[in-house]
């Protein structure tokens, strides 16, 4: 811990990409910060959407601020985050079953809120984008592209950490310290060990995404949110090189991105409970709808193999004079529970998107700087993230792991040593992991288990969904962090986790694959029985 | 509009691999150089993040022999090795060389070397014609190259063979590929010998070009392509004419049956199932009962029979062994299933030469061990490397058949005109 003193001008609840920009945006302005995660960064909605890099022409005819926000902060990105960026464009096709018409009033709305937008031929497109529906009677091409969150969020943590902050991963939030109605801290459980710390800050942030609801129950205050659900497919690899989107107005399952080597198909919308918001599982009624309408996008994807499902859930605010939540906006929402409420020390900072995760950080820290009588100007438009100072190494000579791990920490990949044939042995083969990536990933970016090791370096990602390599992965993790007692329960855990996203889908090539892991985890290794002996002794 | 995808990209099966790694444990150079990072990586890994960004086309891919072994031991039915033979096809960096172009290039360089074949064979021959071969064309100093012989096989056929043909009831079709025709007219001269012992009159295709598989391992497809349309429109004629196609050479085979559709994308309907190679023809006659084999009663030799790797893939071995052991006379022993090395100019180019014979040294110590009059394979290439390699010569089994037959009697069992003929 950079803090010694258990006291920080800013405590940030919530590890998801708004949090880890406003620690980062804190610390760059001189505020000392910490940074809390109840589980690990990007486990909410950061970690379970498209991956799409907006250019905010989706939003142009419905909310063209929103839509503004989009393309000002994906120009941004481009430049910050190159390392988690790749510069795809979209098209918005419109299908025979749509109305043309609507094409007009799309590119003019984008060409309002300042999204450059190409109508382009049919025929073009089909050229364009090989896997496009070739019934498509009109497309337009827009600044679209793909954007990986989980490294987006572990550069501002550790970013954050460079300008001093200091960040905790699994704990949990469960009180805040209030006296004489103003939080003056949060006491915060370690997940793994159980203990309750207390840490105290003249301004506490609640980024915490749908969960920063219960957050702000813990002052007394209601916020009115809507958890909205949103399911999503991801495919075994790439078959779109664009973002496909439909050119309609917003409805389910209607964008196709390009994410690293696979592609996702979504989403659905559906308002959820907010108790049910912590174990999100796909239906069989969203695979249908998400596999009927991708289908339209891209006709391949139904021969295509699926690897998984998962869901997340949008923090959607209902405006404060507006309980009944008709009037939901996406855009963001900046509150300060002093004013609002006669809670000092208390900043909510929620709604928007990931894509606009810099810009909700920025008028969180503005509003945090204005209580502390701080005068600091932000600096995170034009400071690149670490791992994209330079743009991406043009390398191709190499080895695929090498090549592969470049592109997942950009210019970080430096700091990944081979230095003898174990350093440079694959452990995920699917995705391209080698023995030295997994040790900068313990060694450097807050990696206690299995699954924060597969947001860092895409380990178990692939197809074969950690057969062959949560094994591996699970024997490493535990010698480079020298808790080797753990291993198996982490390693069932995870291999449950895989099975979850799965199940789903669980017909043709992704259920034999399952069943293969089953088979080699549980007949020949005995992991089930291995686990329950455990519990046993405890 | 050809390109827009209406079924899945998965081209060759690739989403049906599950990871299981078997056909790395099969893979024949990833045993022996660890540079080359096994048939999984190379092919259905690899083709995930190619399909990402081209820049992931990993160099080491031309590494694979392309013996398809993966592909033989995948429980998936991943076609793995046309996985790896594909990328390179499409995202190959590199243009031919000048040494590749010249192992590529058997017809044109067969027919000039067989025009001048003494000199040739003289040259290549001498020690500092193979030290400049192997520092500035890169081609092994190891490597013997096969000799050239004087008379082409056409040349031969034309002559001494094609008139007595049409007295024949029935008729086959021969591609003698570039090997015979320029290297081993014997081959060619046993199988005219056989085939009119049980009663076939052979004939040449109209024309007849190099089956490509080694412009397919140079990076030369347009070439190899053209030369394939021009061997599919003369085996469709000669199919017309009711005369299958017979071959003495597996790769020749499997390039023109399996290589032709799934690399080159050359339609080869209705050609497929009438292209065999002579052994399998030879042996599904005997069994149906169509023709008869009599063989020479002193006739004794101990054969070690080696599967060659296209022979392996197409599940064609047990056409030449079970042949094989209709001969009284002939005991056989079974090497075990390794890949010999050389996969055809693989083996010729200095940078693998190592990677070849490391490769092939289990198969080496088994012949050895075996001690054998001859080995026997259906591949030129495995018997270039195999008597290179060892002590032993190699014969195709169709010239141990010309051997071991009686002739006479054999063409007596096979046609009724025989009387009529011989009086």
């Amino acid at each position: 811990m950079n803090n010694k003193n258990n006291h920080y001008d800013v405590i940030v609840i919530g590890g998801g990409i708004t949090g880890a920009g406003v620690a980062r945006d804190c610390a760059m302005r001189g505020l000392s910060v910490l940074l809390l995660e109840r589980f690990d960064y990007t486990n909410g909605a950061t970690g379970r959407n498209h991956g799409l890099m907006h250019s905010g022409a989706r939003y142009a005819v419905t909310d063209k601020e929103s839509a503004t926000e989009c393309i000002e902060e994906n120009m941004i990105l481009r430049k910050i985050a190159s390392h988690c960026v790749e510069e795809t464009d979209g098209l918005f096709i419109t299908l025979p079953e749509d109305d043309l018409g609507y094409q007009k009033t799309f590119v003019e709305a984008c060409r309002a809120a300042g999204i450059r937008a190409d109508i382009i031929d049919p025929a073009e497109a089909r050229i364009m984008e090989p896997s496009v529906n070739p019934d498509l009677i009109g497309a337009v091409r827009v600044p679209d592209a793909s954007i990986d969150p989980f490294r987006l969020t572990v550069a501002n943590v550790v970013d954050a950490q460079l300008h001093g902050a200091d960040s905790l991963n699994y704990h949990e939030v469960t009180e805040l310290i209030i006296s004489q109605n103003r939080v003056v801290g949060v006491k915060a459980r370690d997940m793994y060990t159980g203990e309750v710390k207390e840490f105290y800050a003249d301004v506490t942030i609640n980024a915490a995404g749908i969960w920063g609801m219960l957050i702000a129950r813990l002052a007394g205050i209601t916020i009115n949110m809507f958890p909205a659900k949103g399911a999503l497919l991801i495919f075994g690899h790439r078959v779109n090189k664009m973002v496909i989107n439909r050119c309609r107005k917003p409805a389910n399952a209607d964008i196709l991105v390009p994410d690293d080597t696979v592609c996702v198909i979504g989403t659905t919308s559906d308002r959820v409970p907010i108790e049910t918001v912590d174990d999100m599982r796909v239906t069989d009624e969203e695979v249908r709808v998400l596999l009927a309408e991708g289908e339209k996008l891209a006709p391949s994807l139904a021969t295509t193999r699926i690897l998984r499902g998962y869901a997340g859930v949008r923090p959607l605010v209902a405006a404060d004079n507006d309980p009944s939540g008709r009037s939901i906006s996406r855009g963001i929402v900046c509150l300060d529970h002093e004013e609002r409420d006669g809670m000092a020390g208390f900043i909510t900072i929620v709604g928007g998107k990931m894509m606009t995760y810099r810009l909700m950080a920025q008028i969180a820290t503005d509003m945090a700087c204005s209580k502390l009588g701080k005068n600091a100007v932000c600096e995170t438009a034009t400071t690149p993230l670490p791992g994209s100072e330079q743009q991406k190494p043009a390398s191709g000579k190499q080895a695929f792991a090498i090549n592969a791990a470049e592109g997942r920490h950009g210019t970080f990949a430096s700091k990944i040593k081979y230095e003898s044939d174990t350093d440079r042995a694959m452990v995920c083969e699917c995705e391209g992991v080698s023995v030295a990536e997994i040790r900068y990933a313990v060694e450097n970016q807050h990696v206690p288990n299995l699954v924060s090791l597969r947001r860092r370096t895409r380990v178990g990602m692939g197809t074969c969904q950690g057969k062959l390599c949560a094994c591996r992965a699970a024997s490493l993790l535990g010698r480079f962090s020298g808790n080797i007692a753990k291993a198996q329960c982490d390693l069932a855990q995870f291999l449950d986790e895989r099975w979850k996203g799965v199940k789903p889908v669980a017909w043709g090539s992704a259920l034999r694959e399952a069943q293969l892991t089953a088979t080699i985890y549980q007949g020949l290794c005995g992991l089930d029985k291995a686990i329950a002996r455990k519990e046993d002794e405890k | 509009m050809a390109t827009t995808q209406l079924t899945s990209i998965s081209d060759h099966n690739f989403e049906q691999c599950l990871k299981c790694s078997i056909c790395t444990v099969y893979c024949p150079v990833a045993a022996v150089n660890p540079a080359y990072p096994g048939p999984k990586q190379a092919g259905p890994d690899g083709e995930r993040y190619r399909l990402k960004d081209p820049k992931f086309f990993d160099e080491a891919l031309k590494l694979c022999l392309n013996c398809k072994r993966c592909e033989v031991a995948c429980p998936s039915d991943v076609r793995i090795g046309d996985l790896i033979q594909q990328a390179r096809m499409k995202h190959k960096s590199y243009r031919p060389k000048m040494r590749d172009m010249m192992l590529a290039s058997t017809d044109l360089v067969g027919t000039m070397a067989t025009m001048v074949a003494p000199i040739t064979n003289f040259t290549l021959g001498l020690k500092p014609v193979k030290a400049v071969m192997h520092g500035v064309m890169a081609i092994d100093k190891h490597r013997t190259f096969p000799a050239y012989s004087q008379q082409k096989f056409e040349a031969w056929f034309n002559k001494n063979a094609r008139d007595y043909q049409n007295t024949f009831a029935k008729h086959v079709s021969y591609f003698h590929g570039c090997y015979v025709n320029y290297n081993f007219p014997q081959l060619g001269k046993d199988f005219v010998t056989v085939m009119n012992a049980v009663g076939y009159g052979v004939h040449l295709l109209e024309k007849e070009k190099c089956c490509g598989v080694a412009m397919i391992a140079n990076g030369m497809y347009n070439q190899a392509r053209k030369q394939g349309e021009v061997n599919m429109a003369s085996m469709r004629k000669s199919i017309d004419q009711q005369r299958p196609v017979l071959t003495t050479s597996s790769t020749c085979t499997f390039t023109m049956r399996d290589e032709y559709p799934e690399l080159l994308g050359i339609n080869n309907d209705g050609v497929r199932d009438n292209l065999s190679l002579a052994t399998r023809f030879l042996f599904q006659l005997v069994d149906e009962g169509k023709i008869k084999l009599a063989f020479r009663p002193e006739f004794k030799m101990r054969i070690a029979y080696h599967t060659a790797c296209h022979m392996q893939r197409m599940g064609w071995a047990i056409y030449s062994t079970e042949l094989l052991r209709m001969i009284p006379g002939l005991e056989l022993i079974e090497l075990d299933q390794n890949c010999c090395g050389i996969s055809g100019t693989y083996g010729f180019k200095k940078e693998n030469y190592e990677t070849s014979q490391a490769i092939g040294e289990t198969l080496f110590a088994d012949i050895e061990a075996a001690k054998p009059d001859y080995v026997s394979t259906d591949c030129e290439t495995c018997k270039w490397q195999i008597e290179m390699s060892t002590s032993v010569k190699v014969l195709n089994p169709i010239s141990i058949l010309a051997q071991a037959l009686d002739i006479d009697a054999t063409r007596r069992l096979n046609s009724s005109e025989w009387h009529r003929m011989d009086a």
